[in-house]
């Protein structure tokens, strides 16, 4: 479906949602408000989720969408809640370490992006790949992948059994 | 005879249900610890009902499978090697290896296995009475029957890897019962040093089960089909005259330690008498008759490998029987220096376990075994008779110099059982220490060890005159302390509130181990006084001393061939056993005898693979034959239980290749051994050593303690001197002072008694130069190597670690933030690297 | 569309997540870094899973997004519990356990 002649609307695509994902991702970090920081972190996982679509993910994307934004911001905004006295802007979300938080990040970052550069210089990806439809990535789970699927509902299990033991007064 | 028995003939066993469904046996008590952790609390007799009945159910298919078993024995041919009955499932497999999970049923998993669960059960009916009240009552019984299980599972394993997860529970049950009353900061020390302790020595049956497994699995996977963690695998390759000499030796030494370590032996010896600080019952089932004896039975269990690891009966000292020798001496010492009663049943067990790895040293395979079943009970007796006291009649003081004495006349059962139990342990004649501990030390000596069967009858000595020691302090004398009911009727009035019960326990600044034990019940009981215990405790103090006495009669090599039971039913028999059809021997089947008796021209098809084997290391017939000779000279050395039959001399031995040789045409799972021929004057001497401990100790006891109290009336404070002539009966926590002022005494004022004592004199000298040297060694051992060697290694290794953690201090910030930082600024610096590295 | 756009924004993104949870004190918001990490990690695996032509960095992509779920739900319990014992969520108060 891809074609070669719309790939430049792809890639305008691509840039204009990284850095709206960029920005948001800034904003989480560097704001004084949990609130707002929730709703950023919102505005990044639509960000993801549409570059999914724009990788050909089109289940992962509307997973991301349900679990992330339907399900775990929820969770984020009840956890601001019911840990706040108020909603608004707070002096005291950083600490002390912002000196080495820095340094580290960047140099990360450095590293990883000259790691990138070399490795993968000008790489395309394929124009022509069909998208993955929601039976594959069913096929999958479920045939050779079922005994990491069965791990997984366990934690999920022992996480919800956790989180109410955590969680309930007593 | 078996001379017909050259050809291979199939021997048909008998079998049951009882012995087929054995591994249900530690099912039983597992179930059951679920039961009381979900539903304990809620039960009416909050969760020890199920402990109760899970190890009665125990019980009963251990007696059924030791029926069955003893039907099997009787049915099969004399000299036939019985095959345990085993069962595997495999329950993981990956790559030609495979952990299975089953049963292997012998002599000795069933002798263990009654053992176990029937102290287990009496344990657990005598705890409902001894921990009533207490705040964590159902947790001691799921402990309790958790460590039931894992004991029983240990004793039915049927390989390696299920042996180490019966032993690691047990370890996990010592550690929650020791450290029972943890809120008490000596009790949880005390807990830890147990469980760091067995740990060291457990590094070691790690060791060395990968160690046999990587030598034997191939061996065993051709030769039986079965993986190289099975018991009946290694046996049979450690017989096989296929294993490295390096290989099976560190392999057995690796073994060996952890068997140091769960068996209180030598240089680990030291968190047995400190595990005492737990529930007195927990010390009688788990620290002197089963937990402790885990190590013995790991020996016991792959005898084969240590017998051919540790070279024993070779001509060279082994390691067994060196720190076996080691430990009777060193821990019999320390048990005169303590004033603590469990301390010196501690340290007697430390000592019995002694005796038991020094017979499985020297050859002396059965004894040993023995010695665990007669040990066993007389061993929980006393224990179990120490916590009727403290709880009864000493106010839950363990201290027999201050809150004993005299308690004879106040509780005639439980001292009626302690002196049975004490005879027994003795080793006096009819009781059944005499039976095992003679017999190990008859045998050591017959083995060729003639130091360490010296070393077995000094044992049997300082056992004779410690027991007797601590048996005067608190059952004869007047009654001191707790016993006398003095603080009671100080502190507490007949209407005394439980919170002053507390109080009034503090103030008297005991050694009071199980002061948490009942201070709910502290009312109904110990307020008035001593007095006997009630039915819940001293029945089983008569059942035990009941067995005491009889089970040396299991076998009672004394009255003959006919009464050796235990022998006949317990003790492997070399044989040599063909393995006729690989593929399908798993479980222990399609295996054929093929000879018996000392011919080996046997015609049998063999499998190629032990064909092989075999003919890589010829048959050493010189051996054999020097065997024959050398037993010629002893008619009445006849070791098997055809004698009837047999008589005659020459035909009374049988000879097996089974040994330091290889096999021809089979394999062996048991070595050969011999049996020291019973003499009487051997057990005579024995038997006088034994009552000259006892006059001796009996003696200075009534020197040290008699007189001493005749003085003491009416004082009530400690240190305080008696008189200017008594200077040197100072009352003192260690008998290092005291025996000192005996010295001095007996130099300084002799003369002032006059000639009318000259006797009494010279006797004084007599028990006081014992005295001396049992407090020189004694003492020395305590100080030096107890606490400065053994604890100083302990403390070595825990300050460097100590300054290491001191530098890195200021990195362990606490903060996650800074842990954060840490790790992905580490990640970015190793990615870096990297980078730099690739490009 | 070039493999190393998608990766440098997942690095991007990476990055800003560790310095999240390097900088922020209060625990909500660094599990909100911890999320910006994961997705960027789900946008590599994306990524490689189309230029391999394969699903299975789909089926990984779902997975780390249950265990993202898992996490918050026990991470946001513990937030709740600090808050309760000591009615803040700042981790800089939480240093018992320092050596």
């Amino acid at each position: 479906m891809l074609a070669s002649d719309v790939l430049v609307a792809q890639n305008v695509g691509f840039a204009i949602i990284a850095a709206i994902m960029v920005i948001g991702a800034l904003r989480v970090v560097t704001t004084k408000n949990v609130v707002h920081a929730a709703l950023w972190l919102v505005v990044v996982l639509a960000g993801a989720a549409a570059q999914y679509v724009l990788l050909a993910a089109e289940f992962v994307a509307i997973t991301q969408i349900m679990v992330y934004i339907g399900a775990v911001m929820v969770l984020f905004l009840f956890g601001t809640m019911l840990t706040r006295a108020r909603i608004g802007a707070e002096q005291d979300l950083n600490n002390k370490n912002g000196i080495i938080g820095l340094p580290i990040a960047v140099l990360l970052l450095a590293t990883m992006l000259i790691a990138l550069n070399d490795g993968f210089k000008s790489e395309k990806l394929p124009v022509d790949a069909p998208v993955v439809t929601t039976q594959q990535v069913s096929d999958q789970i479920f045939g050779p992948y079922l005994l990491p699927f069965w791990a997984l509902s366990f934690v999920l299990l022992a996480a919800a059994i956790g989180a109410i033991v955590l969680a309930r007064r007593d | 005879m078996f001379s017909s028995a050259t050809e291979a003939t199939e021997v048909i066993l008998k079998s049951g249900w009882f012995l087929e469904h054995a591994y249900i046996i530690p099912l039983i008590p597992a179930v059951a610890f679920a039961l009381i952790i979900f539903f304990g609390k809620k039960m009416p007799l909050k969760g020890s009902e199920f402990g109760i009945l899970s190890m009665f159910g125990a019980l009963a298919m251990s007696a059924g499978a030791a029926y069955q078993w003893i039907q099997r024995v009787n049915g099969a041919p004399e000299e036939a090697f019985i095959k345990p009955v085993i069962k595997t499932w495999t329950w993981w497999q990956n790559d030609g290896v495979s952990l299975g999970i089953g049963q292997h049923i012998d002599g000795l998993s069933i002798t263990i296995l009654v053992v176990v669960a029937f102290i287990s059960s009496l344990v657990q009916i005598y705890s409902t009475e001894y921990l009533r009240g207490d705040r964590r009552y159902t947790h001691f019984f799921a402990s309790l029957t958790l460590f039931s299980a894992g004991m029983l599972n240990m004793v039915v394993a049927e390989n390696m890897i299920q042996l180490i997860l019966g032993w690691e529970l047990m370890g996990l049950c010592s550690f929650m019962l020791i450290g029972h009353w943890w809120e008490e900061g000596a009790n949880s020390r005390a807990a830890l040093k147990a469980f760091f302790t067995t740990r060291t020595g457990d590094i070691g049956l790690l060791v060395g089960t990968s160690v046999l497994f990587f030598s034997a699995n191939e061996w065993t996977q051709k030769t039986l089909g079965v993986s190289g963690f099975s018991i009946r695998g290694l046996s049979a390759w450690a017989l096989s005259g296929n294993p490295g000499h390096a290989a099976i030796t560190v392999g057995a030494v690796a073994l060996f330690i952890a068997a140091i370590g769960k068996s209180g032996q030598f240089p680990l010896h030291t968190w047995l008498p400190d595990a005492m600080a737990g529930p007195t019952p927990v010390s009688s089932l788990l620290h002197s008759s089963t937990m402790v004896v885990a190590g013995v039975f790991l020996v016991a269990r792959l005898y084969p490998v240590f017998f051919e690891g540790m070279n024993i009966l070779g001509t060279s000292l082994n390691f067994i029987v060196l720190i076996g020798g080691i430990t009777i001496v060193i821990a019999a010492a320390l048990a005169f220096v303590q004033t603590d009663i469990k301390k010196v049943l501690a340290y007697s067990t430390v000592s019995q376990l002694g005796y038991m790895m020094m017979g499985l040293g020297a050859g002396a395979w059965l004894p040993a075994v023995f010695h665990i079943f007669t040990h066993a009970f007389f061993k929980a007796c006393l224990f179990l008779g120490a916590g009727s006291i403290s709880h009864s009649a000493s106010h839950h003081s363990f201290d027999m110099k201050k809150d004993m004495g005299g308690l004879r006349k106040f509780m005639p059962i439980t001292f009626s059982t302690w002196i049975v139990s004490t005879l027994a342990l003795c080793g006096v004649f009819p009781f059944s220490g005499f039976f095992s501990k003679d017999e190990i030390i008859d045998n050591v000596g017959h083995n060729g060890y003639t130091f360490f069967m010296i070393i077995g009858l000094s044992g049997a000595f300082l056992t004779a005159a410690y027991m007797t020691r601590a048996t005067y302090l608190t059952f004869f004398g007047e009654p001191r302390g707790a016993a006398a009911g003095e603080h009671h009727d100080d502190e507490h009035g007949h209407d005394a509130h439980a919170a002053h019960d507390d109080h009034g326990h503090d103030d008297h600044g005991h050694d009071s181990h199980d002061a948490h034990a009942s201070h709910d019940s502290h009312d109904d009981h110990g307020s008035h006084g001593p007095r006997e215990s009630g039915l819940i405790i001293t029945v089983p103090l008569i059942i035990l001393a009941t067995l005491a006495i009889g089970s040396g009669f299991l076998n009672a090599a004394p009255f003959g061939h006919s009464w050796e039971n235990f022998k006949k039913w317990v003790e492997p028999r070399a044989e040599v056993v063909a393995v006729t059809d690989v593929a399908h021997t798993t479980g222990g089947a399609g295996e054929v005898r093929i000879a018996s008796g000392g011919t080996t021209d046997t015609t049998v098809p063999t499998p190629e693979e032990v064909a092989a084997h075999s003919s890589e290391t010829p048959v050493d017939g010189e051996v054999a034959t020097e065997d024959t000779v050398a037993h010629g000279e002893e008619p009445t050395a006849v070791h098997d239980t055809k004698s009837a039959e047999a008589g005659a001399e020459g035909e009374a031995h049988h000879e097996s290749p089974c040994g330091s040789e290889t096999p021809e045409g089979g394999v062996c799972y048991a070595p050969q051994l011999h049996h020291a021929p019973f003499k009487w004057s051997k057990a005579g001497l024995s038997m006088i050593i034994v009552f000259a401990g006892m006059l001796l100790s009996w003696l200075l006891c009534v020197q040290l303690y008699d007189r001493k109290n005749k003085k003491l009336v009416g004082l009530t404070k400690r240190n305080k001197l008696l008189g200017a002539g008594y200077s040197f009966l100072e009352n003192k926590y260690y008998l290092d002072t005291l025996y000192e002022k005996i010295i001095v005494r007996s130099i300084a004022h002799p003369i002032a008694r006059g000639a009318y004592w000259f006797n009494q004199n010279v006797l004084d000298g007599i028990v006081n130069g014992a005295g001396i040297c049992t407090k020189t060694v004694a003492g020395w051992v305590y100080r030096n190597v107890d606490q400065k060697l053994v604890d100083g290694a302990v403390n070595g290794a825990g300050t460097t670690a100590e300054n290491a953690g001191g530098a890195l201090q200021p990195v362990q910030s606490g903060k996650v933030n800074q842990y954060g930082a840490l790790l992905f600024g580490a990640a970015a610096i190793g990615a870096l690297v990297l980078v730099i590295i690739n490009f | 569309m070039l493999l190393n756009q998608f990766l440098m924004l997942g690095a991007v993104l990476f990055c800003i997540g560790v310095y999240g949870v390097i900088v922020r004190k209060n625990a909500v918001l660094v599990l909100m870094s911890i999320e910006l990490i994961l997705n960027s990690v789900n946008i590599n695996l994306l990524a490689f899973s189309l230029r391999n032509n394969s699903v299975d960095g789909h089926t990984f992509a779902l997975y780390v997004i249950a265990v993202a779920a898992a996490e918050v739900g026990v991470g946001l319990a513990m937030v709740l519990l600090m808050y309760r014992n000591r009615r803040s969520v700042g981790l800089d108060e939480l240093s018992e356990m320092k050596g």
